[in-house]
This record gives C-alpha cells, sequence and structure tokens, in this order.
C-alpha cells in the first residue's frame, strides 16, 4: 500500500519517533497505532503460532493486537500517544 | 463512608448524561472512562493531532456532552481502566497514576459494546480491521481504512462506514452485507417511527449509490489474500441463513477490509458481579435483567446505554437518566422522581426499538457459523483455528468454559472478547442447541490487561517474609 492515508486536514506540529530503529514522522499526540497504519506500517509484529504478519484491528483497546514494546513495557499502540522520540519495538 | 454515592463506568453518552443527571439531583459522583476524554466511541474526541476548524455533527454532539460533563460537579477518571470489582461496591482501576480504588454504594454500568466478529479465512491480515475500528480511524484519526476498501459483514454500520471512505476520498470496491435485501425492508416499520434516523440512513445509501458502489446483499467474504496485507477479497453468495451456497465467486482488489456483524452489549462487570442476565437476541444477545429503573438483580447495580441492551446513541441519554434517577430514589431522594421517570422511560422505550431493530438487522442467524471455514483462525490471541476447536467439541465441550480449558480459545490478552461469540456459535452449530443454551462466559479479573509493576507495590526481596522452615 502506498502513501498517506491522512485526509487532508490541519495537523499539530510534526513529531520524530522510531519503530523498530526506522525514523519514522507524526503529528504530535496522534495514537501511534493510527500513525502507523497512515504511513503504511501495517505490520506489527510477527503472529507466534502461524509467523503470520499482525496488525491493529479494533483500534479501541479491545483486541491487543495492536501490542508494542516501549521502554520494555508491552503496550496497545491504539492507546499510546506519539510524542518527540518515542521509541517502539514490535514483539513476537 | 463511601467516596462517593455513584460511581458511572464509561463516559459515553449514557454514562456522561448519567453522571449530569444524578450530579444535578444532588449526588456525589465519579465517572471512569478508559479513553482520553468522555464521548465514548459515538462521540469519541478527534486526537489532539487534528485542528480541524469545522467538526461534524456527531463531534458537535461530543463536544456539548464533555462540555456538560466537566461543569457537572462529576469527577472524570479518564484514561482510566477498571479491571476489577467487588461487591458493595469497590472499584479497582488503574489511570496514567497508578492504581486507584474507589468506593461508592451504587454503581450505573454504562460499558457499552464490542464488535461481533464472523471469523474468515485472511482475516489476521493487517490492514482488515473491525468496521467499529473503521468509525474511529475515520472520525477520531482522520485517516482512511486503505485506498480501496471492502466493506463487509451486517448492519448499520456498513453503510455508515462506507459512505465515510467515500466522502473522505477513498473508494469503496464493494459493500458486502450478509443479510438479504429483504431483511433491511422487515426492518422498515421501526425505521418508520425515525424519519430523521432514516433520513440519515438514506444519506448513507445515496452517497454509495452517487459513487457507484457495488453493494452485494446476501454475501459475504470466502476469504482475504495478501503477503504482507490485504491485496484480494474473494466473495460469494449466502442463504437467508446466512449459510454459503453456490453461485459466482468474484475476486475483488482492494487494499483494506472493514469487517463486522453488529454490535454485542460489555456484560463483564455485570457478570462479574453476579448479576442475572438474559438472552435478547434484537438487543444483540446477553443482557443483565433489569427493573423499571433499570437495575439489576444486584441491589444499587444499574445499568444503561447500549451495555444494557444495544439500541443505540440517540436512545443512550435516555437510559442514563432512567438509572440516575433510579440511584437517586433508592438513595432516598426528597424529589418527586417517580412520574418523571415514568416520563423518561416511556420515550426510552419509543426511542429504543429504532436501534434495536437495527440491532436485529446485524444479528447473525444460526446458520452462519457456516461462514467460518476450518482452516480459519477464530481465537486470534491464541491461533487457534475452526477445525481445533471443532475438534474439542467432538471431544465433549460444551460451554465456553470447557472450550477455554481445553483449547485456551479466549485465554489470550483479549479475554475472549473478540472470538466468544463466535467460539459459542461454532458449539451451538455442532450441537444443534440455541445460543441462550451455551451461556455466556464467566467473568473474572483482571478484565484489562493489566502491567504487574503497575499494581504491584516496589519491594526488596530481603522485605520478603520468609516462613521458618517446617520441622523434618
Amino acid at each position: 500500500m502506498d502513501g498517506d492515508l491522512r485526509i487532508g486536514s490541519a495537523w499539530t506540529r510534526k513529531v520524530s519517533f522510531r519503530f523498530d530503529g526506522e525514523m519514522l514522522t507524526a503529528s504530535e499526540g496522534e495514537t501511534l497505532a493510527a500513525a502507523l497504519y497512515a504511513q503504511g506500517r501495517r505490520t506489527l509484529r510477527t503472529s507466534r503460532d502461524d509467523d503470520g504478519p499482525r496488525g491493529a484491528f479494533c483500534f479501541m483497546g479491545v483486541c491487543q493486537e495492536c501490542v508494542v514494546s516501549i521502554d520494555g513495557r508491552l503496550t496497545e499502540a491504539c492507546r499510546t500517544p506519539v510524542h518527540e522520540g518515542l521509541v517502539v519495538e514490535s514483539v513476537r | 463512608m463511601s467516596d462517593y454515592d455513584l460511581i458511572v463506568l464509561g463516559a459515553g453518552p449514557a454514562g456522561a448524561t448519567a453522571a449530569i443527571k444524578a450530579r444535578s439531583l444532588g449526588l456525589r459522583v465519579a465517572v471512569f472512562d478508559e479513553a482520553s476524554a468522555a464521548g465514548g466511541q459515538v462521540y469519541r474526541a478527534p486526537s489532539p493531532a487534528r485542528t480541524t476548524t469545522q467538526p461534524e455533527a456527531d463531534q458537535r454532539k461530543g463536544d456539548a456532552l464533555r462540555a456538560k460533563l466537566a461543569t457537572s460537579g462529576a469527577v472524570l477518571y479518564a484514561n482510566h481502566r477498571v479491571w476489577s470489582l467487588t461487591s458493595g461496591f469497590s472499584v479497582i482501576a488503574i489511570g496514567p497514576d497508578g492504581p486507584l480504588t474507589l468506593e461508592a454504594p451504587n454503581l450505573i454500568v454504562a460499558a457499552g459494546a464490542v464488535e461481533r466478529h464472523i471469523p474468515v479465512t485472511g482475516w489476521t491480515l493487517p490492514g482488515v480491521i473491525g468496521l467499529a475500528g473503521a468509525t474511529i480511524l475515520l472520525k477520531a484519526h482522520g485517516v482512511l481504512p486503505g485506498r480501496r476498501v471492502v466493506v463487509a459483514g451486517s448492519g448499520p454500520l456498513l453503510l455508515l462506514v462506507a459512505s465515510k471512505i467515500i466522502a473522505a476520498g477513498g473508494e469503496v470496491a464493494a459493500v458486502v452485507d450478509a443479510a438479504p435485501r429483504a431483511g433491511w425492508l422487515a426492518g422498515a416499520g421501526a425505521m418508520l417511527a425515525r424519519p430523521d434516523l432514516m433520513a440519515k440512513g438514506a444519506g448513507w445509501l445515496l452517497t454509495l449509490l452517487k459513487a457507484r458502489v457495488p453493494i452485494h446483499s446476501g454475501a459475504a467474504i470466502r476469504r482475504v489474500d495478501g503477503t504482507d496485507g490485504v491485496e484480494t477479497v474473494t466473495i460469494g453468495p449466502v442463504d437467508r441463513n446466512w449459510r454459503p451456497v453456490d453461485g459466482t465467486e468474484p475476486t475483488i482488489a482492494a487494499d483494506a477490509v472493514c469487517l463486522g456483524f453488529g454490535l454485542l452489549p460489555s456484560t463483564e462487570v455485570t457478570r462479574l458481579l453476579g448479576a442475572e442476565h438474559r438472552y435478547e437476541p434484537e438487543l444483540g444477545g446477553w443482557v443483565p435483567a433489569v427493573d423499571a429503573a433499570l437495575q439489576t438483580s444486584v441491589p444499587g447495580l444499574f445499568v444503561a446505554g447500549d451495555g444494557a441492551g444495544v439500541r443505540g446513541a440517540d436512545t443512550a441519554p435516555l437510559s442514563g437518566e432512567l438509572a440516575a434517577l433510579g440511584v437517586a430514589r433508592r438513595l432516598g431522594h426528597a424529589g418527586d422522581l417517580a412520574s418523571q421517570a415514568a416520563t423518561i422511560a416511556a420515550d426510552w422505550r419509543r426511542s429504543g426499538r429504532f436501534g434495536a431493530a437495527m440491532s436485529g438487522l446485524a444479528m447473525p442467524p444460526p446458520g452462519a457459523a457456516a461462514m467460518i471455514d476450518a482452516g480459519a483462525t477464530v481465537c486470534r490471541c491464541e491461533g487457534l483455528s475452526r477445525a481445533t476447536l471443532d475438534s474439542a467439541i467432538a471431544a465433549g465441550a460444551r460451554t465456553l468454559a470447557d472450550l477455554k480449558a481445553t483449547t485456551r480459545c479466549g485465554m489470550g490478552p483479549c479475554g475472549g472478547r473478540v472470538c466468544g461469540e463466535a467460539a459459542a456459535m461454532l458449539i451451538a452449530a455442532a450441537t444443534g442447541w440455541d445460543r441462550q443454551t451455551i451461556g455466556q462466559p464467566s467473568a473474572r479479573p483482571p478484565l484489562r490487561p493489566v502491567p504487574l509493576a503497575a499494581i504491584a507495590a516496589a519491594f526488596d526481596y530481603d522485605e520478603l517474609p520468609i516462613p521458618a522452615p517446617a520441622p523434618l
């Protein structure tokens, strides 16, 4: 999937964050799940069960599919606002 | 003495209105919500990253509700996850500043609903998202689910999501509705009672017709394929009982799928506290049994909004007011609340018919289990296919607890909130029992995943009491 899926409207200032080492940008306060999804980074982890790619599904804190690691703590990307310098690692 | 007279769980339209009403009657009120602001899913506050100048109708309604709650004097604990409760009532939560336990003799549970899912092969691919999740992406985050999207499942969210994608400049490759076209006409009687909402639905449909979106009624997704994400979607016809039948099975190129089959009332709190429940298919399934004041079988435990039965956002505030009046009367409030409650109850019943008709339209008939292929992953957390669950059922599993014990279905981090209903459908299909007979899963704390470090106090190993060894 190409391009940015954000719908053209005014956004707050850009901040930088890291996802598995890759430098990405987001608008300050955007949730991590929305920022990654909008930029085509839809695979957030690999399934332990079938090695298949997994990504955000419910966007409301129910399904736990978007869980990532921030400072060694597991957290749902859909409930995490992005701020400058955030370092995010995918989990298995 | 309790911290509050009333604690409200959930700050959507039902919970926020309940809190505002209870405050106006002089009660001391606290409200808990997982989100960072009040509004619930339907009026979810826009992401602070967006600076939209022309808010849509839903956002204006949400802003008005948030403003009213903020000045009501009710204390809002936003960003707080309630992960356990005890009777009486203690509400045990975790928030940004750590754990928090509050007590009140009355509780209004306005926990809303979760989406009902019927698994399909390939639904674990990135880019397949829930219909409810799609509304959050579109409305709160200003993000399209994809460039070319298949919108599939059942119920009114199909039209809402598809029309929002088009309005935002995306393409809808197809709308795939399991219900036969006649199903919508059957609900028309109830819709006529709410011309305002009917006009809203007609507006969505018009958007789709103008954009020439193919609408497949009586059809369902057979499978979703792709390497790193959605690439193609194969659909096919289903009969009136939603069983797949022979017919053309076109494959549609798409980069995203929005999928959902209506809403299920969230009942884990009322189950945890031991309230009685009854099965009401037109309200989304299992709902707490309530009296005229929306009080459950547990004294002081009230419910409101979609968690009391899916009736929709327009009805939710009325149930919030009704429950708040019930709490005030239970506390011996001096005013004449009985006649007020009777008027609101009549409005609530009238208003609820439309929402219940919509909810009934989304409800899968028993045959829908046939839409799930043997190889389709049912329990996403534990990676369990239908075939795995079917063998456990063949070996004797008859309840969701049996399935959990034998396969780990529902034991993952989602707590069975994504797969539970599908698992129950599979037991029903194999046994020929109706959904009611299979019952509900038991609710146990933690109701939400909680980091152990956040609830356990800091300690030194030296401080741990070590019991003296038993004499040999």
